[in-house]
């Protein structure tokens, strides 16, 4: 039996931030971050990379946990979206530090009470086991993945390698220029929806950006994230919006998405003031729609709207042949799960259609 | 300090109650340590990749992917396998379960379902099915089916010998 052994490395376990970020800081490149290790360690044992040291977060006590807090953001207050309530004092939103198991996040009373969708794509991830290992950081910052790439050494000597692992041609699209591997998480389009922002700490300080801009649409390198940098924590602000998360895939445990969609939409008088609709596993960074977005927007959320952001969405996704389902069911299915996606948030029955 | 690659340490691990010693290197998974260092080759090799839960032991009484667990990170804690799951002998109540329902076939995804199942009974002592199925969604089996196993799970959380379970049963037949 061939046994898949994991390259040498060594392994730092840090206690505090500071130690983690000093040791990224201190080994540079050569160094990786492991949290839950159920990325990082498949693909370890795949060949995908060695590297010389491990920085495990699995020790820092403090990017553990869930707890009210205000928006982190210096210029916050300009920032205000045109439904939100006025601050009475309340907490505006929950912190989630990085190093939280998905099994802690989704049995939290505060996230099952303010945001249901967030339970609802978590209980859909991997598998229960392996949602006490794996952590919201890994999560977010998971690497992309395709069918020519998350294959063992021998799978990948006899297709040969590609641009995203010592080749140089992608096998997905051989004309491109470019890879095309999918952000396959799940938690990064919903919290994208949620208009989450999150906070990177480094040996050179603090940055704080929106999710989204945690992201580009590039295989190669779709984290914005630098080398030496710490993804320690997300918040997720409380808007009052009606959320939903739909996920396609072969089996209904275990198998990443082939296809994620994320709604989270504002309706007040009838009228819908801000809707946010961000696709999964279609792209490399979580796909958001503009335009399925506006077509929802200053109406009311009905039929012909949500038949207008479906048709959208559609337009706007391209999946390449590189996941689970063919591309073009996948395709398809942007069109019915987005429909399906704002009919269950809006709260109203599901389509015969 | 530059990385020390080789580098051995000693870690200590409380493996079915035992305290033991065993010096790795940084890049051994649990999965290896047990089965090639301590011999306890009841805790399967499947995919090695985390995609079939053969391999799944509990540490500090919690499921983990020992493929999936680097065993440095495990010094300190406390491991029980499927070795551990028996008393003086005695079956536990899921393999005796598991043995009169015939949940095992080939019994290469056996020791996975049980330490799973043993997570989730002494937590939940009485299970509904779904509450099975849910528990044992990453645990592949590619000979039963999985009704025996599920049934099995049931009829061992019948068993007056789960802790927890508040009124004694007998385990039917
Ligand atoms: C069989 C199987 C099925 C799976 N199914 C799903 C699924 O359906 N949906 C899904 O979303 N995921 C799935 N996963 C992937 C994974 O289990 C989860 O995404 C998990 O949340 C990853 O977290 P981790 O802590 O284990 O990540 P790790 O493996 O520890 O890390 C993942 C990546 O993130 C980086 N990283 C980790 N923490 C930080 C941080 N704080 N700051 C910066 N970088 C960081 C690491 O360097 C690494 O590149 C699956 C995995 C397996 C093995
Ligand atoms: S999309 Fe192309 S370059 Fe990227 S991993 Fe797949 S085959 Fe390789
Ligand atoms: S061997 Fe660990 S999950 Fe398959
Ligand atoms: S009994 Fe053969 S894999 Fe389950």
């Amino acid at each position: 039996m061939t046994v898949l052994r994991l390259p040498p490395f060594d392994l730092i376990a840090p206690r505090t931030v500071a130690e983690a970020a000093d040791a990224l800081a201190h080994h540079g490149p050569s160094a990786r971050l492991i949290a839950g290790g159920t990325d990082v360690l498949p693909n370890l044992k795949r060949g995908l990379a060695a590297p010389d040291v491990l920085v495990s977060l699995a020790g820092v006590e403090s990017l553990r946990g869930i707890r009210p807090a205000a928006d982190p953001r210096p210029s916050a207050n300009g920032l205000r979206g045109p439904t939100r309530p006025p601050s009475t004092g309340a907490p505006e939103g929950i912190t989630i530090g990085a190093a939280t198991r998905l099994n802690r996040l989704m049995a939290d009373p505060a996230v099952c009470q303010s945001f249901p969708v967030i339970r609802e794509a978590v209980s859909q991830i991997a598998t229960p086991t392996l949602r006490r290992m794996g952590t919201v950081g890994g999560n977010l910052c998971l690497d992309t993945r395709c069918t020519y790439y998350n294959r063992p050494a021998l799978w990948r000597e006899g297709a040969g390698d590609c641009m995203k692992h010592e080749g140089d041609v992608c096998r997905v699209a051989p004309g491109g220029e470019r890879c095309w591997a999918t952000l396959s998480a799940d938690l990064p389009p919903v919290l994208v929806a949620l208009d989450a922002v999150v906070r990177l700490t480094s040996a050179r300080g603090d940055r704080v950006l929106a999710l989204g801009d945690l992201y580009r649409d590039d295989g190669l390198t779709h984290l914005t994230l630098a080398p030496d940098e710490i993804l320690a924590e997300v918040w997720v602000p409380v808007w009052g919006s009606r959320a939903a998360f739909l996920k396609l895939r072969p089996r209904c445990a275990v198998d990443f998405a082939s296809l994620g969609v994320a709604v989270a939409v504002d309706v007040a008088d009838g009228i819908c003031r801000r809707a946010r609709i961000v696709l999964g596993a279609v792209a490399s960074h979580p796909l958001r729609v503009p335009a399925a977005e506006a077509a929802l927007c200053d109406r009311a959320p009905d039929a012909t709207a949500i038949r207008a952001a479906a048709d959208a969405a559609y337009d706007a996704a391209r999946p390449m042949d590189n996941a689970d389902q063919p591309p073009a069911y996948r395709r398809q299915m942007v069109r019915v799960m987005v429909a399906r996606a704002l009919r269950a948030a809006l709260g109203q029955p599901p389509s015969t259609r | 300090m530059p990385p020390q690659h080789g580098a051995r340490r000693t870690i200590t691990l409380a493996v079915n109650g035992r305290a033991v010693e065993v010096r790795v290197t940084a890049s051994r998974t649990l999965l290896e340590v047990l089965r090639e260092d301590l011999g306890l080759t009841g805790t399967k090799y499947g995919c090695d990749l985390g995609e079939c839960g053969a391999c799944t032991v509990l540490v500090d009484d919690e499921p983990r992917l020992a493929c999936l667990q680097l065993a440095v990170e495990a010094d300190g804690h406390r491991l029980t396998t499927v070795e551990g799951l028996a008393v003086d002998g005695t079956p536990h109540p899921l393999q005796a379960a598991f043995v009169a329902l015939g949940a095992a076939q080939c019994g290469f995804c056996t020791s996975g379902m049980l330490m799973t199942a043993k997570a989730l009974l002494d937590a939940v002592p009485d299970p509904s099915h779904e509450a099975v199925c849910e528990a044992l969604a990453g645990n592949l089996c590619r000979c039963t089916g999985y009704v025996k196993i599920i049934e099995a799970v049931r009829l061992a959380a019948a068993d007056a010998r789960v802790p927890g379970r508040p009124e004694p049963a007998e385990v039917a037949r």
